[in-house]
């Protein structure tokens, strides 16, 4: 089907700049296309820590008490503090996708330089969480010490708490390599009102690796505070 | 326009929601409630969870076929979990039979 025959503003945009590929009817099929794969492998994430969650339920489940008595080893002040910082973050990013949206350069490079910091800050705080670990012998293997009768199922729990804040950090960094090519992109000029699917797409990623810490943050720091 | 615009008011008012809901599940954990701590902890964690998706995610304005992904996920998830959950807590129901 030629393009000649649909609106005139979708044949402008195939002989115009490159972002369209030649496989989508329009823009706004190829941005729903994009955001749709990228909710698809954010599905496969959804089970991907689903399983390292179930295996925290199943084994929390089973120690309950030696669960809330770990978890009583982690710092809430500075899970709290992460926490907001993620949130924080969040927000930014959502500003990003929308500065990008309305094609205001300058506001897309601030938003998301604010967020990578902001990223920065929660690793600085992880890598400040795992020191005090390592310095308190809680990091499971040969030199973990733990006291009273409850050593063995304590080591579960590190382990857990190693494994998913691990690998939620792993993908805050992979998040940061996504937005420092965004800033180089967007610093030439790349996204606006016509094309901002990157940024919106990389907004959806961000915005999953918060959702996973908001579970994280009360499963592994709050359990166990009352009693 | 492509894209469909959220009012930058929403993100600030998703934002202090999020905020507000932290300060209460830190606050919440350290009340004994007994078996309702985790009831509270994961009910303001899913609430936490759906602000960022609807809004942050824009899954509330995005189109239908994406809703259908995004739930068919998190029903995959509540599968895992109930079905597992279904054996470990159930183990000691009946008697071992020998």
């Amino acid at each position: 089907m030629a393009d000649a025959t649909r609106l005139p503003g979708v044949a402008s945009v195939h002989s115009g700049p490159s972002e369209l590929q030649h496989h989508f009817d329009t823009p706004e099929q190829q941005r729903e296309a994009s955001s749709l794969g990228m909710w698809v492998f954010l599905v496969t994430e959804i089970l991907f820590f689903g399983g390292l969650f179930t295996a925290y339920v199943v084994y929390r489940h089973q120690y309950a008490s030696a669960f809330a008595e770990a978890s009583r080893h982690l710092d809430v002040t500075l899970g709290t503090f992460n926490t907001a910082v993620l949130i924080i973050s969040s927000l930014t990013m959502a500003l990003a996708v929308h500065s990008a949206a309305t094609g205001r350069r300058k506001a897309i490079i601030f938003f998301l330089v604010a967020t990578m910091v902001l990223g920065a800050v929660f690793l600085g705080v992880k890598a400040v969480e795992y020191h005090h670990k390592f310095e308190d012998h809680l990091v499971p293997g040969p030199h973990f010490q733990f006291p009273g009768p409850h050593a063995r199922p304590a080591e579960i729990f590190f382990s857990l708490y190693f494994t998913m804040t691990g690998l939620h950090a792993a993908h805050m960094i992979v998040g940061l390599g996504l937005l420092t090519v965004l800033v180089l992109q967007a610093h030439k000029g790349r996204y606006g009102p016509r094309y901002s699917t990157p940024v919106e797409v990389s907004g959806l990623y961000w915005h999953f690796v918060d959702v996973v810490w908001i579970f994280l943050f009360p499963l592994l720091y709050l359990i166990g505070r009352h009693a | 326009m492509s894209e469909q615009l959220v009012p930058r008011k929403v993100y600030f008012a998703v934002f202090a929601a999020l905020l507000v809901l932290t300060t209460i599940t830190t606050a919440v954990a350290f009340i004994d409630l007994g078996p309702w701590n985790t009831v509270a902890a994961l009910g303001i964690a899913f609430v936490k969870a759906t602000l960022v998706a609807l809004y942050f995610m824009h899954v509330k304005y995005s189109p239908r076929l994406t809703q259908i992904v995004v739930a068919g996920g998190i029903f995959w998830l509540a599968i895992l979990i109930v079905l597992t959950l279904s054996d470990f807590m159930t183990r000691g129901w009946l008697p071992v039979l020998r």
